[in-house]
């Protein structure tokens, strides 16, 4: 495991700055998670660490040791990609040994059938070793390939959207065992996605790229409750968060732009007249959503509301987010 | 508009059923959802009733009109499908232009048409573009747009966002419903995706294995599932399930579950043979004093609420608390059920044994 240390790190491709100067360290036995729209940079940023591609200037330190003039193998990294890499023709077996019949591999021969036996039972696939990589379902094709990198032990597990093609119920199932293994094994990860539930659930840290630049970077928690500008605002919390015009509050700090509101910012019963123009209800919560004005809100009651379309709501923000012409939080 | 009723719907590819008899009815206006896993028959069950696929057996009406043979160009519906086919080659415009073109209107009404759909849905500053250089937010709208600009009575949407990201999809999702509560056109939409069935859907037909598992309105299904598998299938994290015993009987109030007697909403059957006590994670609280104990395996913060994972007496269980409560991994904490919200199954067949509290739903069902 190791300490993944970049410095100014930027790349472009032709006029298009890909990454603008990055600072980051990943410190040993985190778990970082790269949060973004699509074109933020995410996997330019994963495809530089792994050497993949080469930045056009700046460092990256893996272990205190500049690595930029490493070849991929070298690097010691393992990557797991949204589309399973398997071999077909080979057996579960086959397909978790193969990494370590690589010359780069340190696992003696006589230890790689030990090896491969625990990370199959870590990802409980141990009754598929027999089966052919192509007789799995998409669910176990995943396990076995996230496992082809765990056989490994290397410096650092670079994971891009490794769960995305995976139905919702397998998702959040591996998302656990994702965590639980990181854990045990004490290995860095970073792992890119677009989706802010596994950023949130299974990050020792969010960094929040845009246009290139990482914009934010911290635990989860600190990153959903104090978000430093509105687009990292934007970034997480189901439903949306509310932005309205400051202007329309009166407590409004002056050099406020925006006011911004999560639904649990928004205390009910009290304040401003809103309509309610649709209630949908999920069955754990039931959204609201308000006509305030010409502004359209959302936020969430009781799932056994009595709320009708139609019925006025009376709300108030509740230590709500400001935030300047430039988007930057007051 | 149009009012759809099915009608013992089957269909059968060789030995393999697809779709099992199915009936039900949508109403003009509904915003419809077919939900459930894939390969459950739920897209069959759409390309039939588009006139795309033809059944083995049984009867489509729209409008009262049996259509079951008629060809799906005459059925006067709009089919709109997950990945957005349009013309590469032809702008906007042309795109929008075509269906209308072979269906033989004026140059003048069809521009008038186009005009006010590219209103409706705000793609007017588009118009003059290739298509080729649109976001994937604005293809999904022209291919809207192609289906609205027909004024079909019904439209038929197979997984329409399926191929979008997450954040892009909600925005989409409340895009696509605001339009259909402005133009109130019945409308029947394929998902997977239990959380947009939910969110969007009037009406909800769960399927799966070719069957009709639950119909009704989405917290209905949510709260008093009529199977097992519509519980596991609705919910994120999905309903907890426990083993609670092999006998109840009418008026039974309690249950014996993992050694403790817990309340359950008042039994209206009498049933023998292996029962499973479901609870959603919300409806499990922590009580210090409860004598039931579990060990927190993990949390899983989510912003406003957090998932924790929990080992009592080694069954899995996952309750949803609000993330202002702190929790600590390994450490041991009481269990109390909310007692107005727990179904009971017989295991093996998966069926809800009907009680107090779900009578009402599996009755009208």
């Amino acid at each position: 495991m190791a300490e993944i240390k970049l410095v100014k790190l930027t790349k472009k491709f032709g006029a298009n700055i890909a990454i603008s100067d990055i600072d980051l360290i990943i410190q040993n036995s985190s778990f970082v998670v790269l949060l973004g729209p699509t074109g933020a940079g995410k996997t330019t940023l994963l495809r530089l660490i792994s050497g993949l591609d080469k930045q056009d200037s700046g460092y990256i330190f893996t272990d205190g040791r500049e690595c930029s003039a490493l070849t991929p193998a070298e690097r010691n990294i393992a990557m797991v990609f949204q589309q399973y890499s398997l071999y077909p023709h080979m057996s579960v077996r086959e397909n978790l040994e193969f990494p370590l019949k690589s010359p780069m591999s340190q696992v003696k021969e006589s230890e790689r059938a030990e090896c491969v036996d625990r990370i199959a039972e870590t990802l409980r696939i141990q009754h598929k070793l027999s089966s052919r990589a192509t007789e799995l379902s998409g669910g176990e094709m995943q396990r076995v390939a996230i496992g082809r990198a765990l056989v490994r032990n290397p410096n650092l597990y670079l994971m891009d959207e490794p769960l995305s093609s995976l139905d919702a119920k397998l998702r959040s199932e591996l998302r656990i065992e994702l965590t639980r293994i990181q854990k045990d094994l004490g290995s860095t990860f970073l792992y890119v996605t677009h989706d802010q539930v596994e950023a949130m659930t299974m990050a020792t840290h969010i960094g929040v790229l845009e246009k290139g630049e990482l914009v934010q970077f911290g635990p989860p928690r600190e990153v959903y409750d104090n978000p430093n500008s509105l687009y990292v605002a934007a970034r997480l919390g189901q439903p949306r968060i509310n932005v309205l015009p400051a202007s329309l509050f009166e407590n409004s700090p002056k050099k406020a732009k925006t006011i911004a509101m999560r639904p649990e910012q928004i205390s009910q019963g009290a304040g401003l007249d809103t309509v309610i123009t649709r209630i949908e209800r999920l069955g754990d919560q039931t959204r609201l959503y308000l006509l305030f004005g010409e502004h359209n809100l959302v936020t969430v009651t009781d799932p056994h509301t009595n709320f009708k379309q139609g019925d006025m709501l009376s709300i108030q923000p509740k230590d709500p987010f400001f935030f300047d012409a430039n988007g930057m939080r007051l | 508009m149009a009012e759809i009723v099915i009608r013992n719907l089957r269909k059968e590819f060789e030995q393999f059923v697809a779709v099992e008899d199915s009936s039900f009815t949508i109403k003009d206006g509904e915003f419809f959802m077919l939900l459930g896993p894939s390969g459950c028959g739920k897209t069959t069950t759409l390309r039939m009733m588009a006139g795309l696929e033809l059944p083995t057996s049984g009867q489509i009406f729209i409008n009262g009109e049996d259509v079951t043979f008629k060809r799906a160009r005459d059925r006067d519906i709009a089919f709109v499908f997950q990945m957005y086919a349009l013309y590469p080659h032809l702008n906007v415009y042309r795109n929008l232009a075509y269906p209308l073109k072979s269906q033989g209107f004026s140059k003048i009404a069809i521009d008038q048409k186009i005009r006010e759909v590219a209103k409706i849905l705000d793609i007017e500053s588009i118009l003059h573009s290739p298509v080729g250089r649109l976001s994937g937010g604005d293809r999904q709208r022209v291919a809207l747009g192609r289906a609205i600009v027909r004024d079909p009575s019904a439209f038929f949407m197979d997984e329409p966002l399926g191929a979008l990201d997450a954040e892009f999809r909600e925005q989409m999702s409340e895009e696509l419903r605001s339009l259909h509560d402005r133009m109130n056109a019945t409308t029947v939409y394929v998902t997977h995706d239990q959380l947009e069935a939910m969110q969007m859907g009037d009406k909800i037909v769960v399927m799966n294995h070719g069957v009709i598992e639950q119909f009704g309105v989405p917290q209905e299904i949510y709260d008093w599932p009529a199977t097992k598998f519509v519980a596991d299938f609705i919910g994120s994290p999905s309903m907890n399930f426990l083993p609670a015993g092999s006998q109840i009987k009418t008026g039974d109030s309690v249950i014996h579950c993992m050694n403790q007697t817990l309340e359950i909403p008042k039994a209206l059957q009498d049933f023998t043979g292996d029962i499973e006590l479901g609870i959603r994670p919300e409806h499990i609280l922590f009580n210090d004093l409860s004598a039931l104990k579990a060990t927190v395996l993990v949390t899983e913060y989510l912003g406003t609420t957090q998932i924790v994972t929990l080992d009592a007496g080694r069954m899995r269980l996952k309750a949803r608390l609000p993330s202002t409560l702190q929790v600590e991994v390994d450490s041991t904490v009481g269990l109390q059920f909310d007692k107005r919200n727990i179904s009971l199954f017989d295991s093996k067949s998966g069926q809800a044994l009907l009680s107090e509290g779900n009578q009402k739903v599996l009755l009208n069902g």
